[in-house]
């Protein structure tokens, strides 16, 4: 069930990815907006961009001097984050907020740091690129950038994206066994009376028979039905 | 016929792009530029040039040469983001007169400066008028093809 849904996914994603993906592009120099804007789009990417560091911490729904958000330990977006991002390219050099100090505050954040990282410079300073690099860049482009540089940001977003949906997956897969632990105690090992070995009133045959139904349908890899009926109000044992 | 100055047009955009290319005013990145553009948004180039890089306000005192070192930092980035390339290499002149604080040189590589980007934009201005007159030609043409 679950991986026949990824694949789906994978092939939805390769056969007509990029106009899924959205950059967030952030430089203060309206020209590098401009064209950045313009190659990111040739390359069929949705686009966003921004003058200043700031600006683009706002889009992405985190301000300036809040604290990491610590209900997100999956990486999952922001209450605040109207748009999913799914990749930043930020200039280097810009006034206030540099794009190594955005980059470092993007992955400080729990609920951001998953989103990559690429760092644009008109200039080639070696100690510059290996600190955002270190910092977790995944790329330093040199200005101007050209169209064959943005072929190499597919990959980046594509993995993050597969990883969230992973993520998002396994969470569901997560709470579906939780609820079924639940709401099937016959499957404990406990003390517990066997309600299958006693003589039953007919709604627990009924639920019975459905909790078999559900385990098979799991085991055969088959998607459970998502309405799961409510099990609070009916009896289980006499 | 207004085939002829369809072609002549183009002709004569060539060569102007060849001049300029030769004389190291523009570089490679111009034509990357131009590859950009296309029907949906023909006017890339010159928006490029018009809106961002008209910017530059020197002061002429050279009173502050740290915020005129970000403000040629700024316009070096700009010119070499559309391929202009001589202006770029005058910024980068005129950057290192201004690190050390040379009065002299920071003036000639003001007044080069200006030269050049006065040249290059009228070359492109130039150029930006041909286009235009090439496009509305290349419209005109096709309901005389009836004939």
């Amino acid at each position: 069930m679950v991986i026949l849904d990824l694949e789906l996914d994978a092939m939805a994603i390769t056969g007509d990815s990029r106009s899924q993906f959205h950059v967030l592009a952030v430089d203060d120099s309206l020209i590098d907006r401009k064209l950045i804007e313009r190659l990111l789009k040739t390359s069929s990417y949705q686009v966003t961009t921004v003058d200043s560091g700031s600006k683009a911490l706002k889009f992405l729904g985190l301000q300036e001097d809040e604290q990491s958000n610590p209900d997100t330990p999956f990486g999952s977006p922001n209450n605040h984050q109207e748009v999913e991002v799914n990749l930043i390219i930020t200039d280097y050099c810009m006034p206030g907020m540099t794009g190594y100090d955005l980059l470092k505050k993007v992955k400080e954040s729990s609920s951001l740091r998953n989103i990559p990282v690429v760092i644009m410079s008109s200039e080639n300073v070696p100690s510059r690129i290996t600190r955002c690099l270190e910092e977790g860049a995944e790329e330093f482009f040199l200005k101007p950038v050209r169209l064959s540089d943005l072929n190499r940001l597919k990959p980046h977003m594509m993995k993050t994206k597969i990883k969230n949906q992973k993520q998002e997956e396994q969470e569901l897969e997560i709470s579906e066994i939780q609820s079924d632990e639940q709401q099937q105690p016959v499957q404990l090992p406990s003390s517990q009376p066997q309600p299958e070995s006693q003589p039953q009133p007919q709604p627990p045959a009924l639920l019975l028979q459905h909790n078999n139904n559900k385990r098979k349908a799991l085991e055969e890899g088959l998607s459970p039905d998502r309405t799961r009926p409510r099990y609070n109000g009916i009896p289980t044992m006499v | 016929m207004l085939g002829w100055g369809v072609d002549r047009l183009r002709a004569d955009m060539s060569r102007l792009l060849a001049i300029l290319f030769h004389q190291g005013v523009l570089d490679e990145q111009f034509l990357q530029l131009q590859q950009l553009q296309d029907e949906s948004s023909p006017n890339f180039v010159s928006e490029c040039k018009t809106d961002g890089y008209c910017d530059c306000r020197l002061d002429r005192e050279f009173s502050d040469y740290k915020k005129m070192g970000i403000h040629l930092n700024q316009f070096m980035g700009s010119s070499s983001s559309i391929g202009a390339n001589r202006v770029r290499n005058v910024c980068v002149a005129f950057r290192a007169a201004s690190e050390q604080n040379n009065r002299a040189g920071c003036l000639r590589a003001l007044e080069l400066l200006e030269h050049e980007y006065c040249y290059l934009k009228n070359k492109l201005h130039e150029l930006f008028q041909m286009e235009q007159q090439r496009v509305l030609a290349a419209g005109a043409r096709y309901p005389l093809q009836q004939h």
